[in-house]
């Protein structure tokens, strides 16, 4: 195994030091809405791709676990927050539905961190970003409100299914599924020779907001950073255990891992501004922005790959 | 030349909000709108438009007076405790009543 930091990781480093010395530095909000939509559209392409190659088969149960651990993370995380950290019901809803979805940026980098390392993956992942990244924030919702109060949930189906990063994933699948490996070459350059070029600026970009973080940290104290770390340890070994127990790949199961790990912070944070507006949104950010998505890009990615290979010691 | 008063509505808040407020303009009888996308500071830190969630709309509507008050109303009840949110009205004087 090389032990080299991956440059992309050192374009996020830029990016955060960069914004700590508050430097000029910034990129228009459209270039970095054009890199989301490029990265969402290769990652569901490219899982596309590879379902046209092989039969959907014994898709069902493996969809069904992940749902589960998406429903079972906030769940756990909502009574450390509320009794732990003391937070307001709402906060403390709110902050767990984050934590119970995911970071496809995050995710992004594994599959690099894993393309770099040459270790093969499940071709389906992207399908669990995507059914990952809804159940949390309607759990979330039930913790803030209770199911009884008036919740428009039709506006909210709208919101969180039609989504961009829901609409984006399953669009590239679906795409990619359709047009196949030969129908896809043409478009390859754009969304896979350049997936990592994209990344690197992608992240430049994550840095700079995550340096803009620091100051709701330093309001929040010492909880958020703790919890910003130590939950995401906790969920990246249920992630572990579950890839383990369904027999995933060494590379699927550090991408699941990696996924019980990272927090939201799009498609939660703008399904929770709109649904439980009392919720303050500086908190979650700080967290899932400020700690765990750099603890996760810069420590635990490798370190989820370490906790993949002792449990397949252990389990033989 | 013959101008009459109306009343130009001015809302500058979180884009997160922008398809909420539109409903609700067009259900309390605005007849038309304009956004521009803005950036700023306020009691509620720095909205520097970096990124979705720090980005920040500016509406303005012109209207007459009466609908102008329903949406101010409207909009303290329902956006002022938890959101980014300025609202002010001005007197403006319009060469085409019929329009607003």
């Amino acid at each position: 195994m090389t032990s080299s930091i991956d440059p992309i990781v050192l374009f996020f480093l830029l990016g955060l030091i960069a914004g700590l010395l508050r430097s000029e530095l910034r990129l228009p909000q459209a270039i970095y809405e054009f890199l989301t939509v490029l990265l969402l559209l290769a990652i569901g392409l490219k899982g596309g791709i590879e379902l046209a190659k092989q039969p959907f088969g014994e898709l069902l149960m493996p969809l069904l676990a992940v749902i589960i651990m998406g429903t079972m993370l906030p769940l756990v995380a909502y009574p450390i927050l509320s009794l732990v950290g003391r937070f307001k019901r709402a906060d403390a809803a709110s902050i767990a539905a984050h934590y119970g979805s995911v970071s496809v940026g995050t995710y992004a980098v594994a599959i690099a961190y894993l393309g770099a390392q040459q270790i093969d993956y499940e071709a389906y992942m992207p399908l669990f970003v995507v059914v990952l990244e809804v159940p949390a924030i309607l759990v979330g919702i039930v913790m803030a409100r209770g199911v009884s109060r008036d919740t428009d949930w039709g506006k909210l189906a709208h919101e969180v299914f039609l989504g961009k990063g829901v609409v984006l994933l399953m669009g590239g699948l679906f795409i990619g599924w359709i047009a196949g490996p030969e129908g896809v070459e043409p478009i390859a350059p754009m969304f896979f020779d350049l997936f990592k070029g994209v990344l690197a600026l992608f992240l430049l970009e994550m840095g700079l907001i995550a340096a803009s973080q620091i100051g709701g940290l330093r309001r929040y104290g010492l909880f958020i950073v703790g919890f910003g770390i130590l939950f995401p340890l906790f969920a990246a070994t249920i992630g572990t255990v579950l890839g383990w127990m369904l027999g995933l790949s060494t590379g699927g199961t550090i991408l699941l891992a990696t996924l019980a790990a990272s927090a939201s912070y799009i498609a939660v944070p703008a399904a929770m501004r709109l649904t439980v507006p009392e919720a303050n949104p500086t908190l979650s950010i700080s967290a899932s922005l400020g700690v765990t998505f750099p603890f996760n890009i810069l420590v635990g990615i490798p370190l989820y790959h370490q906790f993949v290979n002792l449990i397949q010691n252990l389990g033989g | 030349m013959h101008l009459e008063t109306r009343k130009l509505l001015t809302i500058t808040t979180e884009a997160a909000l922008e398809q909420s407020v539109l409903e609700d303009l067009d259900r309390l009888g605005a007849h038309g709108y304009t956004i521009v996308d803005a950036r700023g500071r306020g009691h509620r830190g720095s909205r520097n438009a970096s990124w979705d969630l720090t980005s920040n709309i500016r509406i303005e509507v012109v209207c007459p007076e009466q609908v102008a008050e329903a949406i101010v109303t409207h909009i303290r009840e329902h956006y002022y405790a938890n959101y980014a949110m300025i609202v002010f009205l001005s007197d403006v004087d319009v060469l085409r009543p019929e329009k607003f």
